[in-house]
C-alpha cells in the first residue's frame, strides 16, 4: 500500500484513483432499460422519463460528427450510470471516505475557504457535496446540482430546461438529454451580484464510464455571477466519454461570466455543448481552457437575442501528441447594436491538432453590431498542425466586422535564444508558450491561471 | 589555462567554412576587444562558441576554465559560464523581462528555489546602475524596445546572471554617448579576477572605456593580429586598411 501511495504522490494531482463500490450501476451498454433504471433510481416525474426517450430516439437517428467518424466509440461499452446515492451533502465530515479524498487531491475545501462562494463537486453521476454560503442562500441565491434542481424547483428549471440548447442541436447534446445526471443548477435572482465565484468540479473515477452533467444557469435581471468549473479524470486503459450540456441565460442588464479549466486524461473523448443566450443589454462572457482528452469537441456559443447584448468567448486550447482539439466559437447576433469579441489561442504539440471552427452570424434585422475576432495559432514542432476555419455571415445592414489571424511556429532563433540564457530547451518552450497565451491566462482568476500554466509544463514534458 | 580558449578552431555553416584554424586565449579576469571589417567573421564566431545548430565546429578545442565545450546544447553551454550579448535581441510575447532573468537564474540553481524577494533586490540594484527605470522590468521582452533598450536590456541580463566569460557582440551599435558611457560603465562594474569578456565592436572609442587587455584583429575568417591597445589609435586615424599593410 505504502509504494503505490508514493507512486501516485509523484503523478500530477489529475492523476490518481481510488477503487469505490457504487450502490447505484446503471451497468454496461445503452437501452430504454438504462434510461428508465436512471430515471427511476432520481424518481423523476413522468414527463421527464418521456423527454428522455423522446432524445434517447434522437440520438440514435443522428449522425455523428465527421471528427469522429474512425474513432469506433463503441457506445455499448460505456457505463451511464454510476452513484453512491443520489443526495449531495452539505458538510464535507458526510462524504464518503474515497470521494473526499480525491477531492481533497484537488485541494478544493481550502479553496472553498479562500476564495469560492459556493462548492459543488460531482463524482461520476452525481454531486456528492454542495454548499453556497449562507448569506448568499439568504438572498434567494439557488446553487445546487441538477437532480437536486429538478426536485426542488421544478418550475424555474422546467421552464428553461432544453431551450438553449434543443435536444436535436446534435448526436451529443441528445445523447446527454437521454441520459443526463448531476451538473449544476443555478438561479440568480434579481440584482443580486454575487462578487466570489461559485465552483463545479467533475471528476469521472470509474473507468468505461460516461459523464453525462447538465447545467442550466439563470441570472436575473441586473444580476452578476463567475461561475467556474474544473474537470479531471484519472488515466484507464480504456476510453471514457465526457457530454455535458450547459445552458445559461443572462436576462437584461445581467452580467455572467462562465469559466472552464479542464485537464482531462488523454483517452477522454469531450464532446460538449455550451450556449448561452443574453437579453437586453446583458453580458455572457465564456472563457475556456482544454487541455488534456483524446478528442475535445467544443464550440462555446452565445446568442445576442436582445438590443445591445454583449458576448465575448475566450479560448485557448493545447492539442498535445496524437489529441484534437476541436474548438471555437459561435456568435449569433440576432438585434440590433449587439456586440461580441472572440479571442482563441491554440498551441499544437507533436502530432496535435488545433482546429479552430468559428461562426459570427448577423442576422437581417441587425444592424449596428460589431464583431471583432481573433485566432491566433502556436507550433511547436516540423510536424505540429493547426486549421483555422471562420464563418462569418452578416445578413443585416451597417454592421461592422473584423477578422484576424495568426500561425507562428516556435522557431529556433528564439528558441537559441533563451537556451543561450542557460535555459534548458523544454523550459524555453514552455515559456515561449506561457508567453503565447498570457493575456489570455490572465482573464482566469490567479489560482486558475497558475494551475493551467502548470498543466501546460506537464503536457510538454511529456 | 584562460578562461576562454580556442585552439585551431574551424567553423562551417551549411557546408560553408567561415572559420579556419583560429586561436586565441582569454585569461581569467582579462577583458579583450575582437575587431575586424565586415563578414570577417567575428557574429559566426561569437555563435559557434555558444553552441548556436546551425554552426558546426569540424575542427579544433574550445573550452571554458579548462571543460571542453564542443558539442554541447547552447543552454549547458550558458551554465559552464558562457554569456552571449546578442546584437540584434529577440523580440519574446508575453515574457517580462523579469521573467526571462528569473528563469535564467533559477536554470543555474536546479535544487534550490532562489527567493523572490532577493532576486528583486538584485535586479532593481542592477536595473539601478543601468540607469533603468523600475518599471522596464515589467515589460515583455524586447517587444517594442528601443535599439537602446535592447543592448541595455542584455547587458542587465549579463550583470544579473554574472557568468565566466562574457560574449558582446556589437553591444554599442546604435547607442548615443550617454548610452555608451552607461554600458561600459556597466561592463567595467563587473571587472574581476573571475570575470573575463570578449568584445566584439567597430568602435575604438567605445573599447578604450574598457581599458582592454588586448586587442584581437579578425579578417577572413582568421586572427591576423592581436596585440596590446595601442593599435586602437591606429585603426581610429587608418582604419582596417592598416591590417591588409601589416599582413
Amino acid at each position: 500500500m505504502n509504494t503505490s501511495n508514493n507512486l501516485s504522490e509523484s503523478l500530477d494531482p489529475g492523476d490518481f484513483h481510488y477503487d469505490t463500490t457504487y450502490e447505484y450501476d446503471a451497468g454496461t451498454g445503452l437501452s430504454e432499460k438504462t434510461i428508465e433504471y436512471i430515471s427511476k433510481t432520481k424518481s423523476e416525474d413522468s414527463w421527464l422519463l418521456a423527454f428522455r426517450k423522446k432524445a434517447y430516439e434522437t440520438f440514435k437517428a443522428l449522425a455523428l460528427p465527421a471528427a469522429l467518424k474512425n474513432d469506433n466509440i463503441n457506445f455499448d461499452n460505456i457505463r451511464y450510470y454510476l452513484s453512491k446515492g443520489n443526495e449531495s451533502k452539505r458538510s464535507w465530515d458526510e462524504v464518503p471516505n474515497e470521494i473526499k479524498k480525491t477531492f481533497h487531491r484537488l485541494g478544493i475545501p481550502e479553496k472553498e475557504r479562500k476564495y469560492l462562494a459556493g462548492v459543488e463537486a460531482q463524482f461520476d453521476s452525481e454531486s456528492a457535496y454542495s454548499r453556497i454560503k449562507d448569506t448568499l442562500a439568504k438572498d434567494g441565491v439557488i446553487f445546487v446540482d441538477s437532480t437536486t434542481g429538478l426536485k426542488n424547483y421544478p418550475e424555474i428549471f422546467k421552464k428553461f430546461f432544453g431551450t438553449v440548447v434543443p435536444m436535436t442541436d446534435n448526436k451529443f447534446s441528445a445523447l446527454n438529454s437521454a441520459v443526463f445526471s448531476g451538473g449544476s443548477f443555478i438561479y440568480v435572482p434579481p440584482g443580486v451580484k454575487i462578487k466570489q465565484p461559485l465552483q463545479a468540479y467533475f471528476r469521472i473515477n470509474a473507468e468505461n464510464f460516461g459523464q453525462f452533467e447538465r447545467t442550466l444557469i439563470i441570472v436575473d435581471e441586473g444580476a452578476e455571477l463567475t461561475y467556474m468549473e474544473g474537470c479531471t479524470a484519472p488515466k484507464f486503459e480504456t476510453a471514457a466519454l465526457h457530454a455535458a450540456v450547459v445552458e445559461i441565460i443572462a436576462k437584461k442588464n445581467a452580467k455572467l461570466q462562465y469559466i472552464t479549466a479542464q485537464n482531462w486524461s488523454n483517452n477522454v473523448y469531450n464532446l460538449v455543448t455550451k450556449r448561452g443566450l443574453a437579453h437586453e443589454n446583458a453580458e455572457i462572457k465564456w472563457i475556456d481552457c482544454n487541455i488534456g482528452s483524446k478528442k475535445t469537441i467544443k464550440y462555446p456559443c452565445i446568442i445576442l437575442a436582445e438590443e445591445r447584448a454583449k458576448g465575448e468567448i475566450l479560448s485557448m486550447a493545447l492539442a498535445s501528441h496524437n489529441q484534437l482539439q476541436d474548438t471555437g466559437a459561435k456568435i449569433i447576433h440576432r438585434a440590433n447594436s449587439t456586440t461580441s469579441n472572440i479571442l482563441s489561442k491554440s498551441i499544437s504539440i507533436g502530432t496535435g491538432l488545433a482546429s479552430y471552427k468559428g461562426l459570427v452570424n448577423i442576422s437581417e434585422n441587425a444592424s449596428n453590431c460589431r464583431n471583432s475576432t481573433r485566432c491566433d495559432s502556436l507550433l511547436i514542432n516540423q510536424n505540429s498542425c493547426t486549421e483555422t476555419c471562420p464563418t462569418i455571415l452578416v445578413h443585416g445592414k451597417k454592421n461592422h466586422l473584423q477578422h484576424e489571424a495568426s500561425i507562428s511556429k516556435i522557431d529556433e532563433e528564439r528558441l537559441y535564444y533563451l537556451q543561450q540564457r542557460g535555459i534548458p530547451a523544454k523550459q524555453a518552450i514552455s515559456l515561449i508558450i506561457n508567453g503565447f497565451v498570457n493575456d489570455l491566462i490572465n482573464e482566469f482568476p490567479l489560482e486558475y491561471g497558475i494551475e493551467i500554466k502548470r498543466f501546460i509544463e506537464l503536457e510538454i514534458d511529456g | 589555462m584562460g578562461a576562454l580558449d580556442l585552439k585551431n578552431l574551424a567553423v562551417t555553416t551549411y557546408d560553408k567554412s567561415l572559420i579556419h584554424n583560429l586561436s586565441m586565449r582569454i585569461p581569467k579576469g582579462e577583458v579583450h576587444g575582437l575587431m575586424g571589417p565586415n563578414g570577417a567573421g567575428k557574429s559566426s564566431l561569437a555563435k559557434a562558441i555558444s553552441g548556436h545548430p546551425d554552426y558546426k565546429i569540424t575542427a579544433g578545442n574550445l573550452t571554458i576554465d579548462g571543460t571542453n565545450i564542443v558539442g554541447l546544447n547552447p543552454d549547458e553551454i550558458a551554465r559552464h559560464g558562457l554569456f552571449l550579448a546578442f546584437q540584434y535581441p529577440l523580440e519574446i510575447e508575453g515574457v517580462t523581462v523579469a521573467n526571462l532573468i528569473r528563469a535564467a537564474v533559477q536554470a543555474r540553481h536546479m535544487n534550490k528555489k532562489i527567493s523572490i524577494h532577493e532576486f528583486y533586490e538584485n535586479l532593481y540594484e542592477c536595473m539601478d546602475r543601468l540607469k533603468m527605470d523600475r518599471s522596464f522590468s515589467s515589460r515583455q521582452l524586447n517587444m517594442g524596445f528601443s535599439g537602446g533598450e535592447k543592448k541595455r536590456c542584455e547587458i542587465l541580463q549579463l550583470m544579473m546572471l554574472k557568468p565566466k566569460i562574457a560574449i558582446l557582440d556589437e553591444p554599442d551599435s546604435g547607442l548615443d554617448m550617454d548610452a555608451m558611457k552607461i554600458l561600459a560603465d556597466g561592463i567595467n562594474s563587473l571587472r574581476d579576477n573571475n570575470f573575463s569578456a570578449l568584445i566584439i565592436t567597430h568602435y575604438p572609442k567605445f573599447l578604450d572605456q574598457m581599458n582592454p587587455d588586448k586587442i584581437h584583429l579578425m579578417a577572413a575568417g582568421k586572427i591576423v593580429h592581436s596585440g596590446n591597445k595601442s593599435i586602437l589609435k591606429e585603426l581610429e586615424i587608418h582604419g582596417y586598411n592598416w591590417i591588409n599593410k601589416d599582413s
